[in-house]
C-alpha cells in the first residue's frame, strides 16, 4: 500500500484516509462483537441467577477489550511490518512532539469509557444484591454509594433458617437446623433463593460455587449472611478459594440443586440417617502420608476427622 | 549545580576503592559508586530469578497432572510461597533498584547518587535477607508455606512449634527488604529532586527519572503500612500480641489492609520504571521524539497517586462492605486512564517512525503487547460482579503474570540490552539475542495466556491438584513454563561471552539521545569530566539541536551528537 518511508505529515487527512479509518473500525468493532458472544463459552455452565448476569458484563468487557486489544496492536503490526527503516538508512523520523487534540482525545475518551464500565458493573452488582457481612452493612446509609434502593431490589427472602456452612481444616459440613441435619453434600432447592450462614472453624476460607460465579471469603469470628439462587438443576463443585493450608487443594465439597420435590425428600430421608463418618479426601491423604516411613514433606497442621453427617456424599460423582 | 552535588563530589574522590572502570574486583566490595551498585544489584537480582525460576518450573511440573503427585502438598505450598517472595523482593524490585541505579545518576548529569554510602548500605541487605530466605529452606518445617501474601490465621499457624521457623524468617526478611526499598527510596528521590544538571528543569527530565521518580515516592509513603504490618505479624507469632488473630480477639482482615496497602501500589512501584523504559527505548528504535512526552511523565505522577486508594479491590470477596467495593472499583478503573495515555503515546511515538529491530526493540514491543493485554484483564477485574467470579483463581495468576513476566521483564531485558554497550563497554551478539526474545514472548504466552481459561473455569490459584477438566490448558501451561526456563539459557551465554568476547562499544552506538550517551563506554569513574549543561529537551529526533552546551566528555571524546 504505502511505501515503508512513507511518514507523511499527518495532520492533512485526506477523505480516503478517514473512509478507510472507519472500515477498520468497523472491522474491529465487527470481530469484537463476535469475541464478546465467544465469551459466554468459556465460562462454567450458567446454573444460577447471578451467572447470567456476570455473563453479561463478561462479555460486555470482552467486547470492549478485544475492540482496544485488536486496534492497538493492528496499529503496531503495521509500523513493524511497514515502517522500518531501510537497512543504511541512518536518518531520523518526522521530528513529531505531540499533538493536543490528539491527546485530549485519548485522555478523554477512555475516562468515559471507563465511567459506562464501571457504572455498568454497579448496575450488575445491584441486580446481584450478594449480601455481604451483616455487621459490615450498617455503613451503608453514611455514604450514599449505595442508594437504599438496594434493599428493595433484593427478591423476597421469605423468613427461613440459613442453612449453616461450617468450613475447617479440610473439611466442608452443611447443617439444616429445622431439620437438624447434617451432610457433606450442600442440598437447595431450584429457583429459590438460597440463604447460607458462612461460618469458619479455624482460618481463612472460602465459598466458590464457580457455576454460581458466586464467592465470599468465610472469616474466622464471625458469621457471614450469604445469599443466591440457583437455577438449574445438576450437581456442582464448591471449592475453597482463599488459600487455607496443606490441604487447600482437595478441600472441596459438592453442591446439588434439585427440584422442590427432590429436595423435600432428599431432607425427609437424610433426617432417618443415621450419623455415619463421611469420606475425606484430606485426611485420608494426611494419614496415608503418616503411615510412610520417610517423609517427602514437612510437618503440617493436622487435618480435622472427617465429619460425621446424617448425609454423606458418594464418593466418585460426576459434575456439571 | 547544588551544593549538595559539590558535596557528593567531595565524598567521592576521598574513596579508597580501585576505581578504574575494568577492574572486575570492584563488583565485589562494598562500592559507592552508583554504576558498581547497579550491576552488583542487576547481577544479584538475577542469580535469584533464575532460583525463583526453578521453583516455579518445579511447580509447573506438579501441575502438568491433575494429581498432587510430584511433591508434597507441604512442598508444593512452599514452592508457590518462596516462588512469589523471591521474584518480587529478590529480583523484581532489585533489578529495577539496579537500572534506575545506574542510568538515573548519568540521565540527569551527575556524578553519584546523592548518598553513596547509604546506596552501598541498601543493595548489601539484599544478599543478606536474601540468604536469610534460602536458609529457611534448611531448617526444620521447612520455609513460609502460607503464600506471599501470608495471612493470617494460616500464617500464624506454625506447625513445628519452633521459635525459628520458615515464616519467621520469611518476617524477617520482608522487613528488612522493606528497610532497604526506603533506603533506595531516600535516595532516588533526593537525587532527583537536588542533582540534576544544570539546565534540566523538570521537563526536560528525561521520562525514565519521572517514572523512577514517581515509584520512589510510592515506597516512601506505602512501604511503612506494609513494614508495619510484617512486625505486627511477627509479634502475633513469636510473642503472643493477637493483632490478627481472631481466636484471640484480633481481625484477620486488619492484615490484608496493611498488606495490599502497600503491595498493590507496589505493583506501580514495578511498572514506573518499565514504562520508563519504553518511554526511552521507542524513540530511539523509532527515530522520532516520545509523542506528547509532558502528558506522559505527568500521568506517572497521577498513576502514583490514584495507585494510594486503590487496595481493596484485591478484597472484594474479603468480607469488605458494598460501599467499598464500589468506591475501590471506581478508583480502580480510573487508574486505567494515565495508563491509557502511555499506552497510546508508546503506538503514536512508534507510528510514522523509522523503526530498527534491534533486540532492545523487540523487547520493547513484546512488553508493550502483553502489557496491553494485562491491561485489559486489568480493567475486567477491577469490575466487582465479575472479579467475584475471578478472584483467587488463576485468571489472576494469567493476569498478574503479563504484568510481571509479559511486560515486566521484558522490559526489564529490553533495557538490559539497550544499555548493555553503556554498561560494560561491549557489543551484545544481535543474534542470541532475537532467539532470546523468540523463546521469551513465545514462553510467555503459552506459559500464561492458558490461566485465563483456567480461571474463567474456576481452577482456584495455589492448588497442588486439581480437577481433571483443567488438564488441557495446564499441560500447555506447563510447557510454556519449560520454555521460559530454556529462553534464559541464550540470554546468559550472551551476556557472560559478550562481557568478555564482545565487540567494543562506541560511546553511542544506538545514535541514541540523552547525557548518557554522551560518555564514553563503560563511563569513567566520575561519569562526566565536565557537569553537562542542558539546552533541550530529552528527545529531539530528527530535530537536530544540540543537548548539551558543553562537551560533558571532557578531552575523552572529541565528537559527540
Amino acid at each position: 500500500m504505502t511505501t515503508p518511508t512513507n511518514p507523511t505529515k499527518p495532520r492533512s487527512l485526506s477523505v480516503r484516509t478517514v473512509a478507510l479509518l472507519i472500515a477498520l473500525a468497523i472491522a474491529d468493532a465487527a470481530i469484537s462483537f463476535w469475541v464478546g458472544r465467544q465469551a459466554y463459552l468459556w465460562m462454567p455452565p450458567q446454573a444460577s441467577a447471578e451467572a447470567l448476569l456476570v455473563d453479561d458484563l463478561f462479555g460486555f468487557l470482552t467486547t470492549i477489550g478485544s475492540f482496544i486489544f485488536i486496534g492497538v496492536t493492528t496499529a503496531l503490526l503495521v509500523s513493524v511490518l511497514f515502517q522500518r527503516a531501510d537497512k543504511y538508512d541512518t536518518s531520523d523520523g518526522p521530528p513529531i512532539e505531540g499533538n493536543l487534540l490528539v491527546e485530549i482525545l485519548w485522555t478523554t475518551i477512555p475516562l468515559g469509557l471507563v465511567i459506562w464500565i464501571a457504572t455498568y458493573s454497579y448496575q450488575i452488582y445491584d441486580q446481584m444484591a450478594i449480601l455481604g457481612p451483616m455487621e459490615h452493612m450498617n455503613h451503608v446509609p453514611s455514604l450514599s454509594i449505595m442508594p437504599p434502593a438496594e434493599a428493595a431490589t433484593l427478591p423476597a427472602v421469605p423468613e427461613k433458617t440459613p442453612i449453616e456452612v461450617h468450613v475447617r481444616q479440610w473439611a466442608w459440613e452443611f447443617y439444616y437446623p429445622d431439620q437438624n441435619i447434617t451432610s457433606t453434600e450442600l442440598h437447595l432447592p431450584v429457583n429459590e433463593r438460597a440463604r447460607l450462614e458462612l461460618i469458619s472453624e479455624d482460618v481463612l476460607h472460602g465459598f466458590y460455587i464457580p457455576a454460581f460465579r458466586i464467592k465470599q471469603d468465610v472469616i474466622p469470628g464471625s458469621a457471614i449472611d450469604f445469599g443466591f439462587t440457583p437455577i438449574r438443576e445438576g450437581r456442582y463443585r464448591l471449592r475453597d478459594s482463599d488459600y487455607s493450608g496443606t490441604y487447600f487443594a482437595a478441600n472441596q465439597g459438592t453442591v446439588v440443586v434439585e427440584s422442590a420435590e427432590a429436595y423435600q425428600q432428599w431432607l425427609t430421608d437424610a433426617a432417618a440417617q443415621p450419623l455415619t463418618v463421611a469420606d475425606n479426601r484430606a485426611f485420608r491423604e494426611f494419614s496415608k502420608a503418616v503411615d510412610r516411613p520417610i517423609s517427602m514433606g514437612w510437618k503440617t497442621v493436622v487435618p480435622a476427622p472427617p465429619p460425621r453427617v446424617n448425609y454423606a456424599s458418594p464418593e466418585d460423582s460426576s459434575y456439571e | 549545580m547544588s551544593n549538595a552535588s559539590l558535596e557528593a563530589i567531595a565524598a567521592k574522590s576521598g574513596q579508597p576503592f580501585p576505581g578504574a572502570p575494568n577492574n572486575w574486583q570492584r563488583f565485589f566490595t562494598f562500592s559507592t559508586d552508583h554504576k558498581v551498585i547497579g550491576i552488583q544489584y542487576i547481577v544479584t537480582a538475577f542469580v535469584f530469578f533464575l532460583i525463583g525460576g526453578l521453583l516455579a518450573m518445579v511447580m509447573r511440573g506438579e501441575l502438568i497432572t491433575p494429581e498432587a503427585d510430584l511433591v508434597d502438598r507441604t512442598v508444593y505450598n512452599a514452592l508457590f510461597t518462596m516462588h512469589g517472595t523471591i521474584m518480587l523482593f529478590m529480583w523484581t524490585f532489585p533489578v529495577l533498584n539496579g537500572l534506575a541505579n545506574y542510568l538515573v545518576p548519568l540521565m540527569i548529569g551527575a556524578r553519584d547518587m546523592a548518598f553513596p554510602r547509604l546506596n552501598a548500605a541498601a543493595f548489601w541487605l539484599v544478599p543478606i535477607f536474601g540468604t536469610l530466605l534460602m536458609v529457611s529452606f534448611f531448617i526444620p518445617g521447612g520455609p513460609s508455606q502460607s503464600g506471599w501474601w501470608a495471612y493470617p490465621p494460616v500464617s500464624l499457624q506454625n506447625p513445628t512449634g519452633n521459635l525459628i521457623n520458615g515464616q519467621v524468617l520469611w518476617l524477617l526478611a520482608v522487613a528488612l527488604s522493606g528497610v532497604s526499598s526506603i533506603m533506595g527510596a531516600v535516595n532516588f528521590v533526593t537525587t532527583i529532586f537536588r542533582m540534576r544538571a544544570p539546565g534540566m528543569g523538570w521537563f526536560r527530565m528525561p521520562a525514565f527519572c519521572w517514572t523512577v521518580l514517581s515509584a520512589q515516592i510510592i515506597q516512601l509513603v506505602g512501604l511503612p503500612a506494609l513494614t508495619a504490618g510484617a512486625v505486627m505479624l511477627l509479634l502475633d507469632l513469636t510473642a503472643g500480641t493477637s493483632f490478627f488473630d481472631p481466636a484471640k480477639g484480633g481481625d484477620p482482615v486488619l492484615y490484608q489492609h496493611f498488606f495490599w496497602f502497600y503491595s498493590h501500589p507496589a505493583v506501580y512501584v514495578i511498572i514506573l520504571p518499565v514504562f520508563g523504559f519504553f518511554s526511552e527505548i521507542f524513540p530511539v528504535y523509532a527515530r522520532k521524539p516520545l509523542f506528547g512526552y509532558k502528558f506522559v511523565v505527568v500521568s506517572s505522577l497521577i498513576i502514583t497517586i490514584l495507585s494510594a486508594v486503590v487496595w481493596v479491590h484485591h478484597m472484594y470477596a474479603s468480607g469488605t462492605p458494598s460501599w467499598m467495593r464500589m468506591l475501590f472499583m471506581f478508583s480502580t478503573m480510573l487508574i486505567s486512564v494515565p495508563t491509557g495515555v502511555k499506552v497510546f503515546a508508546w503506538v503514536a511515538t512508534v507510528w510514522g517512525g523509522k523503526l530498527r529491530l534491534d533486540t532492545p526493540m523487540l523487547f520493547a514491543l513484546g512488553g508493550l503487547v502483553c502489557f496491553l493485554f494485562a491491561g485489559i484483564t486489568g480493567v475486567m477485574l477491577g469490575a466487582v460482579p465479575f472479579d467475584i467470579h475471578v478472584n483467587n483463581t488463576y485468571f489472576v495468576v494469567g493476569h498478574f503474570h503479563y504484568v510481571i513476566y509479559g511486560a515486566t521483564v521484558m522490559g526489564v531485558y529490553a533495557a538490559i540490552y539497550h544499555w548493555f554497550p553503556k554498561m560494560t563497554g561491549r557489543m551484545y551478539y544481535e543474534g542470541l539475542g532475537k532467539l532470546h526474545f523468540a523463546l521469551t514472548f513465545i514462553g510467555v504466552n503459552l506459559n500464561f495466556f492458558p490461566m485465563h481459561p483456567l480461571g474463567l473455569m474456576g481452577m482456584p490459584r495455589r492448588v497442588a491438584s486439581y480437577d481433571p477438566e483443567f488438564a488441557y490448558w495446564n499441560v500447555i501451561a506447563s510447557l510454556g513454563g519449560f520454555l521460559l526456563g530454556v529462553s534464559t539459557l541464550p540470554f546468559i551465554l550472551n551476556m557472560i561471552s559478550s562481557w568478555v568476547l564482545g565487540k567494543q562499544a562506541p560511546a553511542n552506538p544506538w545514535n541514541a539521545i540523552g547525557l548518557e550517551w554522551l560518555i564514553p563506554s563503560p563511563p569513567p569513574v566520575e561519569n562526566f569530566e565536565e557537569i553537562p549543561i542542558v539546552v533541550s529537551g530529552p528527545y529531539g529526533y530528527g530535530s537536530h539541536e544540540p543537548l548539551v552546551a558543553n562537551n560533558p566528555a571532557g578531552e575523552l571524546i572529541s565528537e559527540h551528537s
